[in-house]
C-alpha cells in the first residue's frame, strides 16, 4: 500500500511541471509584447518598458525565466491582477469557496440521482424504466449546459417564481464572510431567512452543473452493475439466502462502485470547467466567472494563475481518486 | 448442381460481408438508427442551406424585430420560428448554423485526427524518449478540463471562429494520440507486422499501410464522439464570446447575443439551444451505436 | 419419506412460443444422509437442476414441477421469505469456481459471519463476537491451516483449494440437511481435487447430511456416491445404485461415458471419446436426444422419444436398453442401423 501511494504521488510531479510550463508559455505565446500583456499598459515609453522588462525578469534567458517563475509559483506568488491589483492567489482563494460550494452540491445532486437511477436501470434491464433512465441520461450527456441553465431559469424562476435568478443570496441579507461558504456563513448568522435564501440560490446552479455528471454516473453505474450482477459471487450471496436488497446493495454494489468512483472523480474536472459556464449564467461569484472575466478583459496574470490553479486542483483530485480506488479495491490495496 | 450454387451464393457476401455484418449489427440498435438518420438529415440541411433557408441568414427585417414563432400569437408564416432582436429570421439562421456547426466539427476533428494519429504512430512505433515526451504532454493536456484548455488556447490565439476550431482540435488531441499509440503497440507485436518488416516495408509505409488500418475502428468511434464534443465546446466558446463573433449565425453566439430578451422572447434562446442539443445527441447516438457495432469486446 | 422429493422438474428459458427446455421432467429423490451423484457433460442441465432447487433461476427462466418437496415442505408453495430462510441453512450449495464465488471486496470472516447472521441461532445472530468465534471454528473444521490468520484474508489472497474450503465452511455453517456440490473440484489442481472430495465425504459422514454431487467425472461418483443419475441434454437417461450401474450400464450414453474413463480402457489401450456435442437450443433432434451420437441408433430412435422406464431402483430412457453383456436388447436389429457419418 505504501509503495502504491508513493508511486502514485511521484507520478503527479511531471504532470504538475508540465502544467507550469504550459502556464509559463501562455504569456509568451500571446501575440504582442509580453511586458504590455503583463502590465496591462499599452504604448508605454521605452524607458519604462525597459524598467518593467527587468522587473518582470523578461530580459533573462527563457530557462532562467521559467526557473524564476516556478520559484514564485512554489512560494504562492502568482502575480497581481491587472484590474484589481490584488494578488492572483488571494483573489482565487476568496472566490474558490463559492465554486466548491456549487460543485459540491452539483455532485450531491449528480450522485444522489445518478447512482440510484443507474442501479434501477440495471436491475430493470430492458424495461421501460431502463429505457427512460438511459434516454434521459444520454440527453443530459448531450446537453449544452449554458442553455439548460437558461431553460431552468425560464421555467423555475420566471414562470413559477420559485427560485432566484442569480447570485448566492438575496441582497437584503448582509452576512459576514467567515468561511466563504455561503450556507455555513448564513447558518452562523442565525437568520433562518438568510439560510433559506442561500439554499434557494444554490438549487438551480447545482442542477445545471450536475446534469452532465449525473448522466455519466447513471450510465457508468448501470453498465458496471450489469457486469457485476452476472458474477459468481452474486450467485453465492443469493445461495446464502440473503434478502434481495442485501445481495444488490452489499455484494453487487460494493464491487460495481469501484469503477463508478473513478468516474465520479473524473467528473471533478468537468465540474470545474462546467462551473465556468454555470457561474457566468447565474452570476455566481466563483473562480469560473472570475477566469472568464480575466480572459475577456485580457487580465493575463489572472488567466495564467487561474489555469494553473484549476489544473493543479484537478491533478490533486485525480490523485485522491486513485488513492481512494486503492482503498475500496482490496486487490490493489494488498498488491 | 447444388454445390456450385452454394459456392456462388457464398462468394458474393464474402466481398460485402464485413460491411453487411457491420450494418446488421449496427441496425439492431434503435438509438443508433435514430442517430444516423438525424446526422444525415443535418448534413443534407447543411449542404442545402442556401436553398432550404427561406431568408438570407443576416438579412435584417427591421419592422419585424422579435416576431414570435408562427404558432404563437402575433407570429407569421413568413418567419416560421420568429425573428431575433434585429429582425433576422430564426429558422434561416438556425439552418445556416447547422452548416457552421458541422464545419466546425469536421475541421476540428480532421485537424486533431491527422495530428493525433501521427503523434500516436510516432510514439507507439519509436517508443523511448519520443514516446515519453509525447505522452507526458498529453497527460498534461488531459489534466485540464476540456473547456478550460480551449479557453486557455483562445486566450493565446484571441477570440474568433477559426481560433476556436484550433482550440477544440488541440483539446481533442490526447484521445487520438492515446488510442493510436495503444493500438500501434498492440499491433506491432503481431505476426503480420514482423512479416511485412521482413518483406522490406519501410517504416512509414509500415505504419500507415499496415498498422493503421488495424486500429481504425476505435478511431472512427472516437472521431464521431469527437464531433459532438467539438460542436458542444464550440457553442460554449461562442456563448462566452470567445468563439464565433456576431453576426455569424453560430448557435452559441446567437444564444448569447439574445440573452437579454430571454423573458420577452424566449424563442431566441430556446431554438438555438435545441439545435445544439439535437445535433450533439445525434452524434452521440451514432457514436455509441458505432462503438457497439465495431467493437465486439464491448458488446454484451 | 425422502429428504428431497422431486417429480417432473422442468426448467425452460426463452420465449413461451419457442422455449428452450434446459431441464426436462427430472425426478430426483434423496434420502437423509445419502450421497447422490449427478453426471453429465456440460450443457446436460445438471447445474440448472441444482439452481432450480435453490430457487436461483431468474426470469426469463421458468421452473415447473409436479412435486418439489424438501423435508416434507413443498418448495413450490414457499413464499420468497420462507425460501430464503431455507436456502443457505438447510440446503446449501458450493460452486465450481471457488475464487470467483467469493466476493473479492469482503474478507473471509465477513462472508462467513454473514451466513451466520442470517441463519445462525439466536445467540449467534445477536453477537458478532460469537459469530467470529464460530467462523474460526468452521475454518478449522474444513482443515484450513492457520485459520485465525485466514479470517482477515481477502479472497484474492487464497489459493483455489483454500477458497473452496472457505466456500464449504460457509455452506456447512448452519448444519444443512442437504449440501449441493456443483463440480466442487473441477477448477482445482489434481492433487487438491482429491483433498476437497475427501473433505466433503468426511463432513457428510460426520454430520449425516445428504450430499448431491454434480460432476462430469464418473470416477468421482464411483468413489463416493451411493446412487447416480446420468443426465443428457436436460433429461435423465439412467438412474441406479452405484456399483450396479457402473458394472452394467443399461443406457448407451452411460456405456460411452464409462468407456471414456481411462481405467475402463486398459485392455483396449485407446480412449473412446463420444463424438459430437450435447445438442443446444437450435439443434435438438426430434427423436431420442442422443440418437445423432448413439452407436446403436435405429430409425425409431430418430423418430420417437423414449420414456424413462423401470423401477425406483433402476430406470433407463432407451428403446433398446443394454443387457449385461453390453449389447442392445429387445428386438434391436443391427441391420436397421443406417451407416453414420
Amino acid at each position: 500500500m505504501f509503495t502504491f501511494l508513493l508511486r502514485r504521488v511521484a507520478l503527479i510531479v511531471p504532470t504538475f511541471i508540465g502544467v507550469t510550463v504550459l502556464a509559463f508559455a501562455l504569456i509568451r505565446l500571446i501575440p504582442g509584447d509580453p511586458v504590455e500583456n503583463l502590465s496591462g499598459e499599452r504604448g508605454m515609453d521605452p524607458e519604462r518598458r525597459l524598467r518593467l522588462l527587468h522587473e518582470f525578469g523578461l530580459d533573462k534567458p527563457l530557462p532562467v525565466q521559467y526557473g524564476e517563475y516556478l520559484g514564485h509559483v512554489l512560494q504562492g506568488d502568482l502575480g497581481t491582477s491587472l484590474t484589481t491589483h490584488e494578488p492572483v492567489l488571494t483573489e482565487f482563494l476568496t472566490l474558490f469557496p463559492a465554486t466548491i460550494e456549487l460543485a459540491f452540491f452539483a455532485m450531491i445532486f449528480a450522485v444522489g440521482i445518478g447512482l440510484p437511477a443507474g442501479i434501477l436501470a440495471a436491475l430493470k434491464r430492458n424495461t421501460v424504466a431502463d429505457y427512460a433512465v438511459m434516454g434521459v441520461s444520454l440527453t443530459g450527456y448531450s446537453m449544452p449546459i449554458f442553455w439548460w441553465a437558461l431553460l431552468l431559469i425560464l421555467f423555475f424562476s420566471v414562470q413559477l417564481g420559485w427560485t432566484p435568478v442569480s447570485g448566492r443570496i438575496a441582497v437584503q441579507f448582509d452576512i459576514p464572510t467567515a468561511t466563504g461558504f455561503m450556507l455555513i456563513d448564513a447558518l452562523r448568522s442565525g437568520d433562518p431567512g438568510a439560510f433559506k435564501s442561500a439554499v434557494s440560490h444554490l438549487i438551480l446552479p447545482s442542477i445545471a452543473l450536475g446534469t452532465i455528471p449525473l448522466a455519466v454516473i447513471a450510465r457508468m453505474t448501470r453498465s458496471s452493475m450489469l457486469e457485476v450482477l452476472r458474477e459468481d459471487y452474486v450467485r453465492t450471496a443469493r445461495a446464502k439466502g440473503l434478502p434481495h436488497w442485501q445481495v444488490v446493495l452489499v455484494h453487487a454494489l460494493r464491487n460495481a462502485l469501484i469503477p463508478v468512483i473513478t468516474v465520479i472523480g473524473l467528473q471533478v474536472g468537468l465540474l470545474l470547467s462546467g462551473a465556468i459556464l454555470t457561474e457566468t449564467i447565474f452570476s455566481w461569484p466563483g473562480v469560473g466567472n472570475w477566469l472568464i472575466h480575466g480572459v475577456q478583459s485580457r487580465d493575463y496574470p489572472v488567466v495564467q494563475g487561474g489555469i494553473l490553479l484549476i489544473a493543479t486542483i484537478v491533478i490533486l483530485v485525480n490523485l485522491i481518486v486513485d488513492l481512494l480506488y486503492g482503498v475500496i479495491n482490496p486487490r490493489i490495496r494488498h498488491a | 448442381m447444388p454445390e456450385a450454387a452454394a459456392s456462388a451464393v457464398s462468394d458474393t457476401p464474402a466481398v460485402a460481408g464485413p460491411l453487411r455484418e457491420f450494418w446488421q449489427s449496427y441496425a439492431q440498435n434503435r438509438g443508433a438508427i435514430i442517430g444516423v438518420t438525424l446526422v444525415l438529415l443535418l448534413i443534407a440541411l447543411a449542404l442545402g442551406a442556401d436553398f432550404v433557408a427561406p431568408h438570407p441568414p443576416n438579412e435584417q427585417y427591421r419592422e419585424f424585430t422579435l416576431t414570435p414563432p408562427m404558432w404563437d400569437e402575433g407570429g407569421s408564416s413568413r418567419f416560421v420560428l420568429g425573428t431575433d432582436p434585429v429582425g433576422r429570421d430564426m429558422l434561416s439562421r438556425l439552418i445556416h448554423g447547422t452548416r457552421l456547426s458541422l464545419v466546425i466539427g469536421f475541421i476540428s476533428v480532421a485537424i486533431s485526427l491527422v495530428i493525433g494519429v501521427t503523434l500516436g504512430l510516432v510514439a507507439g512505433y519509436f517508443r523511448g524518449l519520443t514516446e515519453t515526451v509525447i505522452m507526458r504532454l498529453m497527460d498534461v493536456m488531459l489534466a485540464l478540463p476540456s473547456l478550460l484548455l480551449a479557453i486557455a488556447v483562445v486566450a493565446i490565439l484571441g477570440p474568433g471562429l477559426a481560433n476556436a476550431m484550433y482550440a477544440i482540435a488541440i483539446v481533442l488531441l490526447p484521445h487520438y494520440v492515446r488510442l493510436t499509440r495503444a493500438a500501434v503497440i498492440a499491433e506491432a507485436g503481431k505476426e503480420y507486422v514482423a512479416s511485412s518488416k521482413i518483406a522490406g516495408a519501410g517504416t512509414w509505409r509500415l505504419m500507415f499501410n499496415t498498422i493503421l488500418p488495424n486500429c481504425t475502428a476505435p478511431l472512427i468511434v472516437q472521431a464521431t464522439l469527437g464531433f459532438s464534443s467539438a460542436i458542444l465546446d464550440a457553442a460554449a466558446l461562442g456563448f462566452l464570446g470567445l468563439g464565433a463573433q456576431p453576426p455569424t449565425p453560430e448557435w452559441g453566439s446567437m444564444l448569447a447575443s439574445a440573452l437579454e430578451f430571454i423573458q420577452r422572447a424566449p424563442w431566441v434562446v430556446t431554438y438555438p439551444g435545441l439545435a445544439i442539443l439535437v445535433t450533439v445527441l445525434a452524434f452521440n447516438l451514432m457514436g455509441d451505436g458505432l462503438r457497439d457495432a465495431l467493437d465486439p469486446k464491448l458488446k454484451r | 419419506m425422502p429428504l428431497l422429493d422431486i417429480e417432473g422438474l422442468t426448467v425452460e428459458f426463452g420465449t413461451e412460443a419457442a422455449p428452450f427446455v434446459a431441464v426436462d421432467r427430472v425426478d430426483l429423490g434423496i434420502e437423509a444422509g445419502e450421497i447422490v451423484g449427478v453426471v453429465g457433460e456440460s450443457g446436460s442441465g445438471k447445474s440448472v437442476t441444482a439452481l432450480a432447487l435453490m430457487g436461483l433461476i431468474d426470469f426469463p427462466g421458468r421452473v415447473t414441477a409436479r412435486r418439489m418437496a424438501f423435508a416434507g415442505r413443498d418448495l413450490l408453495q414457499l413464499s420468497e421469505r420462507e425460501r430464503r430462510a431455507l436456502v443457505g441453512k438447510d440446503i446449501a450449495m458450493i460452486f465450481q469456481d471457488p475464487l470467483a464465488s467469493l466476493n473479492p471486496c469482503f474478507t473471509v470472516a465477513f462472508q462467513l459471519m454473514e451466513t451466520l447472521r442470517v441463519h445462525g441461532n439466536e445467540r449467534e445472530r445477536g453477537s458478532s463476537k460469537l459469530r467470529r468465534a464460530r467462523a474460526l471454528e468452521l475454518l478449522q473444521q474444513v482443515e484450513i491451516p492457520d485459520a485465525g490468520a485466514r479470517l482477515n484474508a481477502y479472497p484474492h489472497q487464497l489459493s483455489g483449494g483454500m477458497a473452496q474450503r472457505v466456500m464449504i465452511a460457509m455452506a456447512i455453517a448452519c448444519n444443512p440437511k442437504l449440501l449441493i456440490a456443483d463440480e466442487p473440484s473441477t477448477a482445482l489442481d489434481v492433487t487438491v481435487q482429491a483433498q476437497i472430495l475427501a473433505l466433503l465425504t468426511n463432513l457428510q459422514k460426520d454430520r449425516g447430511m445428504a450430499l448431491l454431487l454434480i460432476t462430469h467425472d464418473l470416477a468421482v461418483v464411483a468413489e463416493t456416491a451411493q446412487r447416480v443419475v446420468v443426465m443428457y441434454a436436460g433429461q435423465q437417461v439412467e438412474t441406479g445404485p452405484v456399483p450396479g450401474l457402473f458394472e452394467a450400464p443399461r443406457h448407451p450414453y452411460t456405456q460411452a461415458l464409462l468407456a471414456a474413463l481411462p481405467e475402463h480402457n486398459l485392455e483396449r489401450a485407446r480412449l473412446t471419446a463420444i463424438a459430437g456435442m450435447v445438442p443446444g437450443q437450435h439443434n435438438r433432434p426430434s427423436g431420442c436426444l442422443l440418437s445423432p451420437r448413439c452407436a446403436y441408433a435405429t430409425p425409431r430412435c430418430r423418430a420417437e422419444q423414449p420414456m424413462l422406464e423401470g423401477d425406483a431402483a433402476r430406470r433407463v430412457r432407451c428403446f433398446f436398453p443394454l443387457d449385461a453383456s453390453g449389447h442392445p436388447t429387445r428386438g434391436w436389429r443391427p441391420d436397421s442401423v443406417p451407416a453414420l457419418g
